[in-house]
């Protein structure tokens, strides 16, 4: 009962301010803009550029599909991540963790409920982003005589484990801003390390083995790995060393990332006195 | 209950009940300590040490919190992209609280009109008037409002002056804090006065006031004081003659006519309470 209550009044609060579906069209926009590019590289022009001696990275035509279709968490990741950052430090920002409170002491379920909320955001996104990577994916693969995939089953469970992806990502994001309640330095620290830091990190993880095996415990990689797909392990692959987890291990992975942000979160700043 | 934030020690010890049914002036000067204790009786501030309940029970334990109590702290506490009815749709959700009631309490402030309008775009008196609407959603029987008349105008005060009596008259217990006694003094039947983190004082206005002064003056001060001590009084020198206690102005005048000294003033002064509230926050030589 409360903590339904709790769970309406969090995903209220989401819906009543435009940050959602500002974040949302940026996210389409650039998935469908980046997977669209994409299918016309290794699709169409790729096709001539071969044909023609070109020198473009070879990907066999199986893994085309999922690749282009996998730009939706691959790189749209940071979206709902980004999001649920937002929604959790401006709740220390304009000091609205005090009518919460009040209305909700008990601020585990609180936290609790913006969870959940956060997860069903991030799922909403996921389909989103989906509905933009294969809607221009798809038919540009089409339209250049390959096979889109749409009909194979794997093609389907991509797309659910893309959605659980972008879904553990948001609730990754609540944590971290109760981690680190300052928004500004909250945003800075995801988009540093999303775009930056592991970028680059998992670029060098490629150069030796050891370092791979740690490499692939890295947020971003275990995203892939439970996605199954990713442009960035593809073109690690034909670059240099890469090991990646269990689709499974990958999901288990991400989601210690979400319990221990959340834990610490919960345990450093949501704990403390409101003043 | 006592609050140490590090080694600030921001309220010491510190003991008072509110009665029922009253309303309670909470009065301190500028850091003495009031946010604090009101944080700690919500929940909201851990206390270092003791405890506080309403009827019984902790906050965190109440229930219903926003039916039990209503609450309206100094800082506003409003997300600046949502609009007052969403503000409060939120609360009433997580409290249970039916949805028609926001349109009530908005009604009841008078920002009804601005309702959909994004509250960053608020002036200051609109975001006190949301913050008692937020108080007021679950219909409490118990208020906390901490200096709801900051900030306000000539217009604001007197609004929220006869809202305060309005919540006394339907029965409810009020505890609203301020630093200036003029500004409840109206409202409250009864004042609990904190400095630096301790109670100084807990009673009825009326046990604040150490009763009034007769103001006398003459051009033969001296004879007309010794006359006032021989008659009992207590005599002091003011800035405009003489201020006398124990004796009320009638005998002052009688006790001058006998003595044969002319009067040039004579008036009764009734700003005890202000300078007792002074005396005791001990800031009165600093006025
Ligand atoms: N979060 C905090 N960290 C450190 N010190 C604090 C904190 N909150 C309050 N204090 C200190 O505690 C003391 C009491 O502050 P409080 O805000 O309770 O006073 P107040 O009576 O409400 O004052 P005002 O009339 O200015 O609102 C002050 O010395 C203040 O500096
Ligand atoms: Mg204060």
């Amino acid at each position: 009962m409360n903590a339904l209550a709790a769970l309406r009044a969090e995903a209220t609060k989401v819906l009543t301010v435009r940050m959602w579906w500002v974040l949302l069209i940026v996210l389409v926009g650039y998935v469908a803009f980046t997977s669209g590019l994409l299918a016309l590289v290794f699709g169409g022009l790729g096709d001539k550029l071969s044909a023609s001696g070109g020198n473009v990275p070879k990907i066999p035509e199986a893994a085309l599909p999922p690749i282009i279709y996998s730009i939706a968490s691959s790189i749209g990741y940071v979206f709902p991540v980004l999001f649920g950052t937002l929604a959790t430090t401006a709740e220390f920002r304009h000091q609205t963790l005090t009518p919460t409170f009040l209305a909700t002491p008990r601020r585990g379920v609180v936290l609790g409920a913006k969870f959940v909320t956060l997860a069903v955001v991030g799922a909403v996104y996921g389909v989103a982003a989906l509905i933009a990577s294969v809607g221009l994916g798809a038919s540009i693969l089409a339209a250049t005589g390959h096979d889109a995939g749409l009909g194979h089953s794997d093609t389907w469970l991509l797309f659910a484990r893309i959605v659980l992806a972008m879904a553990i990502w948001a609730v990754i994001g609540v944590g971290l801003g109760a981690l680190i309640p300052s928004q500004v330095a909250a945003i800075v620290i995801v988009l540093a390390f999303t775009q930056f830091v592991e970028p680059i990190l998992r670029l060098v993880s490629t150069f030796a083995d050891w370092m791979a095996s740690i490499g692939k415990f890295l947020p971003g990689a275990a995203s892939d790995a439970l996605v199954g797909s990713s442009i960035f392990t593809s073109l690690g692959a034909s670059t240099g060393e890469t090991q990646s987890l269990d689709w499974w291990s990958g999901g288990l992975v991400l989601l210690g990332y979400a319990v221990l942000a959340g834990t610490f979160g919960y345990f450093t700043s949501w704990r403390k006195d409101v003043t | 209950m006592g609050k140490s934030f590090g080694n600030v020690r921001a309220v010491d010890d510190l003991t008072f009940t509110v009665e029922p049914g009253t309303v309670t002036g909470f009065l301190g000067p500028n850091g003495a300590g009031k946010t604090t204790t009101l944080r700690m009786l919500l929940g909201l501030v851990r206390p270092t040490s003791g405890s506080a309940t309403f009827g019984g029970t902790r906050y965190q334990d109440l229930a219903h919190p926003l039916n039990t109590v209503g609450t309206a702290l100094e800082a506003s506490s409003f997300h600046p992209g949502r609009s007052a009815r969403n503000h409060l749709r939120v609360y009433a959700l997580a409290a249970g609280i039916r949805a028609n009631r926001v349109d009530e309490v908005l009604a009841q402030v008078g920002i009804a009109q601005y309702a959909d309008r994004r509250v960053g775009g608020y002036s200051l008196g609109m975001r006190q008037r949301l913050g008692l609407a937020f108080a007021l959603l679950g219909d409490p029987g118990v208020l906390v409002l901490d200096e709801p008349v900051n900030g306000l105008d000539p217009e604001g005060i007197k609004w929220i002056r006869s809202f305060l009596k309005q919540l006394a008259a339907e029965g409810r217990t009020v505890l609203v804090s301020s630093h200036l006694l003029s500004e409840v003094q109206q409202s409250v039947d009864r004042v609990v006065i904190i400095s630096r983190g301790s109670l100084v004082f807990e009673g009825g206005l009326d046990e604040l006031e150490s009763g009034p002064r007769v103001l006398a003056d003459s051009p033969q001060r001296d004879a007309l004081g010794s006359a006032l001590r021989a008659a009992g009084g207590t005599v002091e020198a003011a800035s405009a003659g003489l201020a006398v206690t124990g004796l009320s102005r009638e005998r002052v005048g009688a006790i001058a006519l006998d003595a044969g000294c002319a009067l040039t003033l004579l008036s009764t002064e009734h700003s005890g309470i202000e300078k007792a509230f002074l005396e005791l926050v001990g800031e009165g030589e600093s006025l």
